[in-house]
């Protein structure tokens, strides 16, 4: 089967929740929409206090090409423009806050009823540019900037990624399950905006009622690839080598090799924008892990505030201890239960005491499992001793930039190096020295 | 939800194989070599054993207790270190000799570098090599094997099979003068040696195991072995009558104890799979030199400390081509 070198094989524990229908979460009273949802530039806020907001209207209008809007995920009035605890950067970051009406009502024209397929391309971008989609994965990078390569970088390979590798979540699982039409016609929408005339999904083996439905549904523009189970395969750069046999290069881009990945529920969000106008304002998200009282796939609205979504849940057990927007590989621990969902937010996972490791770490014994693990081939032993002295200048010579964070390194140590911590510490001093050196000049 | 919310860096899970885990396998494994070695030379060599662990865990928690460290002794390395410094020693040992090779090992094999994960030479080989310098009479005197239910009265002592060749090529030009060496004999353990090393069997089982639990590769102790296969099995081809026969090479001496469980030791060999065959292969080269031409009958000590030297050397010349590096 197809693979790529390095990675690991951690339970997938996903029984919890892969078995259980999407429910779509009832309408709350306070939503809060952050304006930084995406890689890029902050949105500019278009509304204040006071104002009475439809569902799927704009909420803020993007700064630049590399940016996003938001919208109005139900119709209410905007208490404000206020600062909220964002939950990748844990800081404190603008976000429109609406306290709902309960009617749900949509702005004006809104759902429309287009065709995209009649549609030119460059109109499509524009639809999904104004929906607000970014990368549903995690990454959150904006969509339409994916879909506009320049001209030197033509794209002749699409891949649909419903590969999900993260354990316990099964959010894209359930998708492709339950309105695989939705991913199939937004990746329809895709080929026609690049000209191209196939596409393949990538599904790993452990989802094969996904790539049955999958297969029953495609056209025969699109091949659905079953790719053998190993983490990190859903992460772009390893899908592309496993799928396609190409490398992107050190510090490069998807598109250097001609090659392009959507998720699977970004696919699904494309089709909602380019044939019914509809923004993003909702996603499927798994609330999952041994700390939730009852484990579900949801259908949240973007701004739902973590409370109710572990409330809608069940509420937590006792021992939960841990709670991560995200998966437990790559996922990021919440210090605070008032931080709202995002695009991003591919799962909310509750870690229960028996699941934690609070062992301290010790001196690297040098056995050379993450080197094996590390599907960047990066030498993470090196880095983590140099991060444990903040040596970022060195690390950037053992490829420091590379890493791609998959955690497959410290998953793996048995000295329990928080190596991923390390490194992401010393990209930080390295991206705050380059910041003070273009300041300089 | 309990009192503390816990938040740290992903990723959340972590693999329950920890250094603990290692460690209890390492042993698990050494047994069966130990066992076979207890079985012929009898209770001197059980005292060896004991004493040898007991000394390095409490000489680790000593060590540390006055440098003020936190005590390691539960992640099991000390326990190994002890068990794998009987396994080099005669199974006639005397009980002091076992202790100050437990003070060197533990003490300036391992700790004064810092401890586990720090140290650049294997500890159990260091204080071998020490005890092997400073005390060659004791370090050299071989019980013959005797299987655990014949009883006798007095120990009696031997030459081991590398030690009678070395001696015969040495006074008479030739291997003529030695008796035949069965090599099952060899296989099974039936011969004088180091306590834990006579058993190629049960190292082999013990290697086996290593390998399938993924604590080792199979690298160090394939291209270890082979290169000593090779390269004696090409002199022996030159001249039969001064160089032995490759399989008498391969299942003689520690070779067996240190392919599978000293050159592969985790934090004194290389990381990369390139890196280990070039350090097995060294291992391998140095052995046979010593073996054939060197002032010692066997080699594999030194070899393996040898090469732990160029272990940061070999690290560096061999690190793992970046993923869309530019080729």
């Amino acid at each position: 089967m197809l693979s790529f070198r390095g990675g690991i094989h951690p339970p997938g524990m996903k029984d919890l929740v892969n078995g259980r229908a999407i429910e779509s979460m009832p309408l709350v009273p306070l939503y809060r929409v952050l304006l930084q949802q995406h890689i890029g530039a902050p949105a500019r806020p278009v509304v204040k206090a006071g104002d009475v907001v439809r569902k799927g209207q704009v909420l803020s209008e993007p700064q630049g090409f590399v940016s996003a809007s938001v919208h109005a995920p139900t119709s209410g009035k905007v208490r404000g423009v206020e600062e909220c605890i964002h939950p990748v950067t844990g800081l404190a970051s603008p976000c429109v806050v609406i306290e709902a009406d309960g009617e749900d009502t949509w702005v004006e024209g809104l759902p429309s009823e287009l065709d995209p397929f009649s549609m030119e391309g460059s109109e499509l971008v524009s639809m999904v540019r104004s929906s607000g989609i970014v990368g549903m994965g995690g990454a959150t990078f904006p969509t339409h900037v994916k879909l506009s390569p320049p001209k030197d970088k033509p794209i002749d390979a699409f891949i649909i990624n419903g590969v999900e590798c993260e354990p316990y979540l099964a959010a894209d699982h359930r998708l492709m399950l339950e309105e695989p039409l939705r991913v199939i016609s937004g990746a329809r929408v895709v080929m026609r905006i690049l000209g191209l005339s196939d596409a393949v999904m990538a599904i790993e083996a452990n989802k094969p009622d996904a790539v049955d439905v999958m297969r029953r549904e495609v056209p025969g523009s699109i091949r659905v690839e079953v790719l053998g189970v190993k983490y990190p395969q859903g992460a772009e750069k390893q899908l592309i080598k496993a799928v396609l046999g190409r490398e992107v290069p050190s510090g490069g881009l998807p598109m250097d090799v001609g090659a392009l990945v959507h998720n699977a529920g970004t696919c699904a969000a494309i089709w909602d924008a380019c044939s019914s106008g509809i923004p993003l304002i909702e996603r499927v998200t798994s609330v999952t892990g041994s700390g939730i009282r009852e484990p579900k796939n949801i259908r949240v609205r973007i701004g739902t505030p973590l409370r109710d979504v572990i409330e809608f849940c069940g509420g937590v057990e006792e021992d939960a201890v841990k709670v991560i927007f995200g998966g437990p590989m790559m996922g990021i621990a919440q210090y605070s239960m008032d931080v709202s969902v995002t695009k991003g937010t591919s799962g909310v996972l509750v870690l229960g005491s028996r699941d934690v490791d609070r062992s301290s770490y010790t001196s690297c014994i040098s056995c050379g499992r993450c080197v094996d693990a590390c599907p960047m081939g990066l030498l993470p032993n090196v880095l983590s001793k140099l991060g444990e002295r903040s040596m970022w200048e060195e690390a950037l010579s053992f490829n420091l930039m590379d890493c791609i964070e998959c955690g497959s390194c410290a998953y793996v140590c048995p000295a329990r190096r928080p190596i991923v911590h390390f490194i992401k510490h010393m990209k930080a001093l390295s991206r705050e020295a380059s910041a003070k050196k273009r300041q300089a000049v | 939800m309990s009192e503390g919310i816990l938040v740290s860096s992903s990723p959340h899970i972590r693999s329950p194989e920890d250094i603990g885990w290692i460690m209890r396998q390492v042993i698990y494994a050494l047994i069966p070599g130990a066992a076979v070695g207890v079985y012929f030379f009898g209770v001197p060599a059980f005292n060896v054993v004991w004493v040898s662990v007991v000394s390095c865990i409490v000489v680790e928690a000593l060590i540390q207790r006055l440098m003020g460290r936190p005590i390691t002794i539960r992640d099991g390395s000390a326990a190994v270190t002890g068990l794998l410094l009987a396994m080099n020693l005669p199974p006639g040992a005397p009980w002091w000799l076992v202790v100050i090779g437990a003070l060197v090992a533990i003490g300036l094999g391992k700790q004064v570098y810092g401890g586990l994960g720090n140290n650049p030479f294997n500890p159990a080989l260091t204080a071998r090599v020490f005890l092997l310098i400073s005390f060659p009479v004791e370090m050299t005197t071989w019980l013959v094997p005797r299987p655990l239910l014949v009883h006798s009265a007095d120990a009696v002592t031997g030459a081991t099979p590398l030690g009678a060749i070395k001696t015969a090529v040495f006074m008479h030009g030739s291997l003529a003068s030695v008796g035949h060496v069965s090599i099952m004999d060899l296989f099974m353990g039936n011969v004088g040696g180091s306590l834990g090393e006579v058993s190629a069997l049960a190292l082999i089982v013990g290697g086996a195991y290593l390998i399938y639990r993924r604590i080792i590769s199979w690298h160090i102790p394939v291209f270890y072995i082979g290169t000593v296969f090779v390269m004696t099995g090409i002199f022996w081809l030159i001249n039969p009558g001064v160089y032995a026969n490759p399989v008498f090479h391969v299942f003689s001496g520690g070779l067996m104890l240190g392919a599978f469980f000293m050159a592969t030791d985790l934090v004194t060999s290389p990381v990369t799979v390139m890196g280990k065959v070039i350090f097995a292969i060294g291992c391998g080269v140095i052995t046979v030199v010593i073996r054939l031409w060197g002032g010692y009958p066997e080699g594999v000590s030194f070899s393996i400390l040898i090469m732990n030297a160029f272990v940061p050397l070999i690290n560096r010349g061999t690190r793992p081509v970046v993923f869309g590096a530019a080729r």
